[in-house]
């Protein structure tokens, strides 16, 4: 069975400084992995650069999503394929109100996948029932794309866009940070929910806690651009314990 | 012999001014004829004018117009058919349409029927052909200083003008539609009037555009409103001439006491166009709000120059403006606030923002205040950048084509101005209009 997800060898630098120094990663269908590791050591460039976000160069490896080489796609066919990166920082997009955008992205995605247009009235009322369940009020849905939302609202509108979009691959970027206990676990719940044997989850954090909530299959310890450890779900409590500084060594 | 011939070729080529050629057509005679004279000889002073006059700094009409065409023929049967299949694309319900093709009232498109109670419509042509000095004399009266108003006054050949009487809320917006049918490259020289009594309301809306086939046409337009006392007017227009055209439009606007002016302006056509009005505040209380949008490409060159006249106390006026160009396109924004000493308790303020799309894009901004009274709260701003690189990565991330995302923010970057029209299906027109010119970029 093809791997969902195959990052092999990945060199990147940007700026002509190399951040990532030969990662290798491969995660299936089903499964959620954890990425860990301290400040600097390039998880939000793997993010990034997974999605397709311009400004880095990728000078060496491969990554390939469902076989395919996703390095050649252009970031709107990788999310027509079935990439999603919810954002560390989601912008906000004055003038455009939420629910156009979710409708004109979700639609530019059907039709580069060759399907037919959601219907207004369908549209409405899977946002709706979605937006209920994530306890994200109607009003919300009329402003512009994050304009005025709390930092927990802006998480749970990336929740929103994923159980809108249902990616195969969810690339989580620090989820946590800016969120208190509450809002994560309301974020979190609508992350599990979309849980599926046929969709992976790569779940990028720096502290052990958001792993209380949404538990991983696999734990990677990123160090210095590099995949310095992979283990069970133990691995994130040990780190929790030992800190990040016997890996950061080990990487030098 | 060879003085004679060359004192013939003189005579002949001053009797080839587009004026000379067109005297016989132009309606009215006696003191009418007397001010279109006077008028003409005014714009020759100057003729077109030209970079080194300041006004006119980033619009040089010598270099960009070269010269004022000649006035076009009036609309035959094929012109007038043109003229009805392009207005089928840009009709919209409810309103009252009056339809100028080529410079000239079409009442076969237009709907002059059924008037509102206390509403009257009358065509210039009408007015200057025969009788009411009065009227005359008030038509002539724009600021003949200004070359590009003069040379208007002096060749006039039509136009509607509405008079709306006191107390009168009229329910249907009144829509001036100009067409360029299309035919000969030629030029229409109009004039219209809105007189809106005391306590009285209405909505007027002007289109241009073009027929099927209609190419380098030029437009000569100009705009007399008065606003009664307690009155108010909405106003949008919709510059949407074709790609080759010139549109000149001069406007004088004067306010009236407890008043409320609207306007926004939209130019997504046209391969140069000018808009130049001046708005006098001279009630107390009163407040105007203009709001303008430029959508240009290719080589469009747009020009909005704006000046606003604080006379009394009391009265609040504001300017948004946005600019989106692309390519080689050039978008011109001068706008002017002077407040004289009387007029304490003024609140002007002017925002504009432009957003340049390429390298070769190009947009002036040129505010100037000119206060005189010491008690008021006056401001401008002005920004220029490109588009946000980290919204453009979001929107793509989300699954939007390069375009379709660069759209979706040139809309909204827009929708601020837009926002501003009251009147729910007036406000479609001008997205549709912008949607238009999206839809041709990409």
């Amino acid at each position: 069975m093809t791997a969902l997800l195959e990052v092999k060898n990945l060199q990147v630098s940007v700026a002509e400084r190399e951040i990532l120094h030969g990662l290798t990663l491969t995660v299936n269908a089903g499964e959620v992995h954890a990425i860990m590791g301290p400040n600097g050591s390039g998880k939000s460039t793997l993010s990034h650069v997974i999605a397709g976000k311009p400004g880095y160069e990728v000078t060496g490896g491969e990554i390939l999503f469902k076989g395919e080489d996703l390095l050649a796609m252009a970031p709107d066919v990788r999310a027509a394929k079935g990439v999603f990166l919810a954002f560390q920082y989601p912008v906000e997009i004055p003038g455009v109100a939420t629910m156009t955008f979710l409708r004109t992205a979700l639609n530019a995605q059907r039709k580069a996948r060759g399907e037919a247009e959601f219907s207004t009235p369908d549209f409405l009322k899977k946002v709706r029932e979605v937006a209920g369940s994530l306890g994200i009020p109607q009003e919300m849905l009329r402003r512009g794309v994050n304009v005025g939302f709390s930092g927990g609202e802006k998480k749970r509108n990336e929740v929103l866009q994923m159980a809108l979009f249902q990616p195969s691959l969810c690339i989580l970027d620090e989820m946590d940070s800016g969120l208190d206990i509450d809002a994560l676990r309301i974020a979190a719940d609508g992350v599990n929910a979309l849980r599926s044997p046929d969709r992976a989850m790569v779940v990028i954090t720096h502290y052990q806690r958001l792993l209380d909530y949404i538990v991983p299959d696999v734990v990677h310890v990123m160090s210095k651009g590099k995949v310095v450890k992979s283990g069970g779900k133990e691995l994130a409590l040990e780190l929790e314990a030992t800190g990040y500084a016997q890996y950061e060594d080990k990487a030098a | 012999m060879n003085v004679a011939v060359a004192k013939t070729d003189r005579v002949e080529a001053a009797d080839e001014t587009p004026f000379a050629l067109a005297r016989s057509r132009l309606p009215g005679s006696g003191a009418v004829a007397d001010l279109r004279r006077e008028a003409y000889d005014a714009f020759q002073r100057i003729g077109l004018p030209h970079r080194r006059i300041e006004d006119w700094k980033y619009t040089d009409l010598r270099a960009l117009m070269r010269e004022v065409l000649p006035l076009a023929a009036a609309p035959d049967a094929e012109a007038l058919a043109r003229a009805a299949a392009a207005l089928k694309l840009h009709a919209i319900d409810g309103v009252r349409r009056l339809v100028l093709v080529d410079g000239v009232l079409a009442p076969s498109l237009s709907e002059f029927g059924d008037l509102e109670p206390k509403l009257s419509l009358r065509s210039l042509r009408d007015i200057l052909a025969g009788g009411d000095a009065a009227l005359q004399k008030e038509l002539f009266g724009l600021d003949s200083n200004n070359p590009m108003i003069a040379l208007n006054s002096a060749m006039m050949t039509d136009g509607v003008v509405i008079a709306v009487a006191d107390g009168a809320k009229l329910t249907q917006p009144l829509h001036v539609v100009h067409i360029a049918s299309g035919g000969a490259p030629a030029a229409v020289f109009t004039r219209s009037m809105l007189k809106l009594g005391n306590d009285s309301s209405a909505t007027l809306v002007e289109s241009y555009i073009a027929g099927e086939g209609a190419a380098a046409y030029q437009v000569h337009d100009s705009l007399v409103i008065a606003i009664g006392d307690r009155a108010r007017l909405d106003h949008v227009r919709l510059v949407e001439d074709g790609r080759e055209a010139f549109n000149i439009t001069s406007s004088a606007i004067d306010v009236g006491s407890h008043a409320h002016f609207n306007t926004f302006g939209m130019a997504t056509g046209a391969l140069v166009s000018r808009y130049q009005a001046v708005i006098n505040v001279a009630g107390e209380h009163s407040r105007v709000e203009t709001n303008g949008v430029n959508l240009l490409n290719g080589k469009q060159h747009a020009d909005t120059t704006l000046v606003m006249n604080h006379d009394v106390p009391h009265c609040a006026s504001r300017e948004v403006f946005r600019a989106v160009v692309d390519d080689r396109g050039h978008s011109v924004f001068q706008g002017r606030i002077n407040v004289r000493q009387p007029a304490q308790h003024t609140d002007a303020k002017m925002m504009t923002r432009a957003l340049l799309l390429s390298d070769d894009a190009e947009a002036d901004n040129k505010p100037e205040l000119e206060i005189f009274a010491d008690d008021v709260t006056c401001g401008h701003g002005a920004t220029t950048g490109a588009l946000d690189e980290s919204l453009l990565f979001y929107l793509r991330a989300r699954g939007l084509p390069e375009k379709d995302a660069q759209s979706l923010l040139i809309q909204a970057f827009v929708g601020e101005a837009i926002e501003s029209i009251a009147d729910d299906s007036l406000r479609d027109l001008a997205i549709g209009a912008a949607a238009r010119w999206l839809e041709a970029r990409a």
